[in-house]
């Protein structure tokens, strides 16, 4: 399956993560499809809770197996099934090949040990290198992250730094050791707007530089638009859409697609309009015990009874374009 | 279609509580424990100071189901005695803690001036006190007054509740003061007051019953704190007049025939381990059910 | 780090202040007379005991007693005991020695075992060994000091004969004689304490490792490739020692309660079996003088888990 940039690095088909929970079991990722090429930037979207977050964690299998399960699917790393993969053959995927930055940078270092050292455990624990030489390569990467001073500030503890300056040692950490894949899970959420754009700023520099492909989880369209080169739509544990960025933000195809785009605050038509902000009425089904049908039927402006028989399959209506839509079925290019 | 019973926040602690075997269990073995101390004088009308020196140091036997003292006193009569005497002192000087801290407690949470860090100092003083020594050196001194203004027992008991609650109720401070500190700001709190509830009204009807979980938890621990600082002090021989059969006291008396009479010190140790070991457990299932967000 | 231990002993000195009203203000409302031991000692002649009145000035105002008696009390001069005759500061230095020395060897076995249970307990919760050593962590802390004692008194020296139960300090044996004998007589006293100390200590390694292993930074940890065990014993860990090196200072006052409780079992010379001793022979400085010793000891102890802290949390250091 070709993807168009390169080949495909990242595929993971048919996963599927459940967690048990007191209430039942609760189906976070219910059947997902997804390819990452060589290179590429592949932005995944959707609301909060709709497993964007558990799928990005099942591929580094860091999803706490107790309560979850990966309990279909494959997640293919170069061809490589990671999911009965042992752990020690996990960890040296891990950061090596595969890296991920994660969402809130205030707690995501150990307060108790230097922004040096933890950055140099992960090169000595996959490059190899001695004390000397990882201090080395670590004062060069909070460098290529801009953080200034960096000789001085390798030996700075977490606290010491600001919220954005934290997420930059996160990226030098991830990419210390030149990894094929970044995973950046809603990396400028939890940080002011105007850090925002400077975190994005310096994750295009990165790849610009490492040549690494992006999984770039977000739930703001305009994010991905920007950066993306394909984008991967998912709702309630499922993939609805997918399809070049150009062409997603033309011509949506799926009613849930059609209703965030439409959602994005824009400034010049409000002003010229002087309409309400568009939303998407309803709430998301719970996971616990998901509708039969089409996860969307219930919100959906163009809902049919055949969408609430089967959820409608990952059907290919245009060049790299995909939707699970029973309406655009029709078209469906087998 | 699935019909959703509104379920009360009380028997939602049941349901958790109900997870907890060791708990359950604990709670039917003190009921039980209770029940004998409560009742047993009446089902086992032996009196506790029959001496009998034919019967003396005796191992349990029908006649004498705990076995006999050196005085031939029947030993199950006086741990039955001696366990009502446990119990109040417990009870009370847990009622007593509860008490102080709670008010301390309510007072420093609620208060946005000096009075609440000048309480808190406070709590911490006492809580660098030390306990037993501290304990001993009350009852040395204050306990002949004591016993001259409401007769040996009485004077005592008044004293050890006192000092044994006097001393235990900073935790509670502590957890109230917190309890209140993240309540009061919530917005329930802020919607009572902008309906004109006042201070008072808002503090006994909204913020008391949503702290009360950890209160409880606590009350349960202090029980069995109080039962073993008073048997403690009974062991040491600083606790209540010799001829009152406490199961430190017992054990005070039983700890130089270990040699010849184990099964005197063996019961009444047994049975001070039995009723702290349940409340602990109790206690344990009552803080996962009560405050189950907090990973124990 | 200085300003923050420099703060941590400005706060130990009211502490301690405090903690002396309150002894004071016990003492000064107590009813009687502290001398009236010597009322009833023949060879004491009421002249005596007047000009002993004034000497210690216990007709002055209170406020006045009370500086007097601190400055007292932090200059050592803790007067002499009624009962022997002996400066209570000497007798105190005595038999501090035994005391912190089984406080000590109680506490450090006490870590011994509950670091290593508490941490692979944290690792595998709710599992068999969880539960198990959930079981006996209950069990240790309920059990009180006095009952364990007198059992272990009764199986290890009574039926089985193979420890002695009271202690001397004076052992008439050399070399290596007479550190087996000397440890013999303190394993029990010590196991009782350390037993007590590690049930609890165990509950709270636990729930201290269950706090951190479920934090972003752990799974961070996991992202980067190292092992599990690297995880826990580099970054679970050493994040979980702080609360618990708090705690173990926090429990002292509890400990030296214990202390007290095992010295009276097994009859040893220390500072708790002083204190009770004198309080049943009524020799009020002794009393007073044991009870100054043991606030003292907990002070001192906040002060040290408050710079253990400090060291551990570079948040603190490097604030």
């Amino acid at each position: 399956m070709k993807s168009g940039v390169g080949e495909a690095l990242l595929e993971i088909r048919g996963l599927k993560t459940h967690f048990q929970t007191d209430d039942g079991m609760v189906q976070a990722v219910d059947g997902v499809d997804l390819t990452i090429a060589r290179g590429e930037t592949v932005g995944v979207v959707g609301e909060s809770g709709c497993g964007k977050t558990v799928t990005a964690m099942s591929i580094l299998k860091l999803v706490p197996m107790p309560p979850g399960r990966i309990v279909a699917g494959q997640i293919l790393w170069q061809g490589r099934d990671l999911v009965p993969l042992p752990p020690e053959a996990m960890n040296d995927i891990r950061s090596k090949q595969i890296a991920i930055v994660f969402q809130e940078p205030m707690t995501s270092l150990n307060p108790v040990y230097t922004v040096g050292e933890q950055i140099a455990e992960v090169i000595r624990r996959h490059e190899g290198l001695g004390r000397r030489a990882a201090l080395n390569k670590t004062t060069e990467m909070l460098r290529l992250v801009q953080i200034p001073n960096p000789q001085r500030r390798v030996h700075d503890y977490p606290h010491q730094f600001s919220g954005g300056m934290r997420q930059r040692v996160m990226i030098a950490m991830a990419l210390s050791c030149d990894p094929k894949l970044l995973i950046a899970d809603e990396p400028t959420t939890a940080l002011d707007v105007t850090i925002q754009a400077q975190i994005l700023e310096l994750l295009h520099d990165m790849k610009s530089r490492f040549g690494m492909a992006v999984m770039l989880i977000t739930h703001a369209m305009g994010v991905v638009a920007e950066t993306a080169q394909r984008v991967v739509v998912m709702y309630a544990g499922k993939v609805i859409e997918e399809a070049p960025v150009a062409q997603l933000f033309g011509q949506p195809r799926h009613p849930y697609t059609r209703g965030l785009i439409r959602s994005i605050p824009r400034i010049d038509r409000a002003a010229a309009n002087r309409s309400r902000l568009e939303t998407i009425g309803g709430v998301v089904p719970s996971l616990l015990r998901p509708p039969p049908g089409c996860r969307f039927a219930a919100r959906c402006p163009h809902v049919m009874a055949k969408c609430r028989d089967a959820s409608p399959p990952l059907l290919e209506v245009g060049r790299g374009h995909k939707v699970a839509c029973v309406l655009e079925q029709p078209e469906a290019v087998q | 279609m699935g019909r959703s019973r509104p379920v009360s926040p009380a028997f939602e602690a049941w349901r958790r509580f109900r997870r907890h075997p060791l708990a359950l269990v604990s709670a039917a073995v003190l009921l039980m424990m209770i029940a004998a101390i409560v009742l047993g004088p009446t089902l086992w009308p032996v009196a506790i100071n029959d001496i009998d020196f034919s019967a003396r140091l005796k191992g349990p036997s029908w006649a004498h189901p705990f076995g006999t003292d050196d005085l031939g006193q029947d030993l199950l009569a006086r741990m039955l005695y001696g366990g009502r005497i446990s119990l109040a002192v417990g009870l009370a000087a847990m009622a007593v803690a509860i008490l102080v801290g709670t008010l301390i407690g309510a007072v420093a949470g609620m208060s946005r001036s000096w009075l609440g860090s000048a309480l808190m100092w406070l709590t911490d003083l006492f809580l660098s006190l030390p306990q037993l020594p501290l304990l001993l050196l009350v009852i040395y001194l204050f306990r002949d007054f004591l016993k001259g203004l409401f007769g040996p027992e009485g004077g005592v008991f008044i004293l050890i509740v006192a000092v044994i609650g006097g001393l235990r109720w900073m935790p509670v401070a502590r957890l109230v003061r917190a309890q209140f500190l993240s309540l009061r700001e919530k917005e329930f709190v802020e919607a009572a007051r902008a309906l004109g509830a006042s201070k008072s009204r808002q503090v006994v009807r909204h913020i008391l019953p949503n702290a009360l979980g950890p209160v409880i938890v606590a009350g349960t621990i202090d029980v069995a704190a109080a039962i073993i600082a008073e048997s403690t002090l009974s062991f040491l021989g600083l606790g209540f007049p010799p001829d009152i059969p406490t199961w430190g006291r017992i054990l005070y008396d039983a700890k130089d025939y270990l040699d010849i009479a184990p099964h005197w010190a063996m019961f009444p140790g047994a049975a001070i381990f039995l009723a702290v070991l349940t409340i602990n457990f109790i206690g344990d299932g009552l803080r996962d059910a009560l405050d189950p967000r907090k990973v124990m | 780090m200085g300003s923050y231990l420099l703060r941590r002993l400005l706060i130990a000195i009211p502490s301690l202040l405090g903690i002396s009203v309150v002894l004071f203000a016990v003492l000064a409302l107590a009813p009687g007379d502290p001398f009236e031991e010597l009322a009833t000692n023949p060879a004491v002649p009421p002249e005596v005991r007047t000009a002993l009145r004034t000497k210690f000035g216990l007709d002055d105002p209170i406020a006045v007693r009370y500086v007097r008696w601190l400055v007292a009390m932090l200059g050592g001069d803790w007067g002499f005991s009624f009962v022997s005759r002996i400066d209570v500061g000497a007798l105190i230095m005595q038999r501090l020695p035994t005391t912190l020395f089984v406080i000590g060897s109680s506490q450090l076995l006490a870590i011994l075992i509950a670091l290593p249970v508490g941490i692979y307990a944290a690792t595998r919760p709710y599992s068999l060994f969880d539960q198990i050593a959930n079981a006996f962590a209950f069990v240790g802390f309920s059990l009180p000091t006095f009952f364990t004692g007198l059992l272990f008194i009764l199986v290890f020296s009574i039926w089985l004969d193979w420890l002695p139960f009271v202690y001397r300090s004076d052992i008439s044996a050399t070399g290596w004689q007479w550190y087996l004998e000397h440890a013999r007589q303190a394993i029990m006293p010590i196991a009782v304490l350390a037993l007590f100390q590690a049930a609890s200590l165990t509950r709270y390694v636990r729930s201290a490792m269950l706090d951190v292993i479920r934090l972003d930074y752990v799974t961070t940890a996991r992202a980067k490739g190292l092992g599990e065990r690297v995880v826990i014993l580099k970054h679970v860990v050493r994040n979980a020692l702080i609360p618990v090196v708090t705690l173990v200072a926090l429990q002292m006052p509890a400990i030296f309660g214990g202390a007290i409780i095992t010295e009276q079992i097994f009859r040893i010379p220390g500072i708790g079996s002083l204190l009770i001793s004198s309080i049943l022979a009524n020799d009020t400085p002794v009393v007073m003088a044991v009870t100054f010793v043991f606030a003292c000891l907990v002070v001192i102890f906040n002060l040290i888990a408050d710079i253990l802290y400090g060291w551990l949390d570079p948040r603190i250091t490097f604030a």
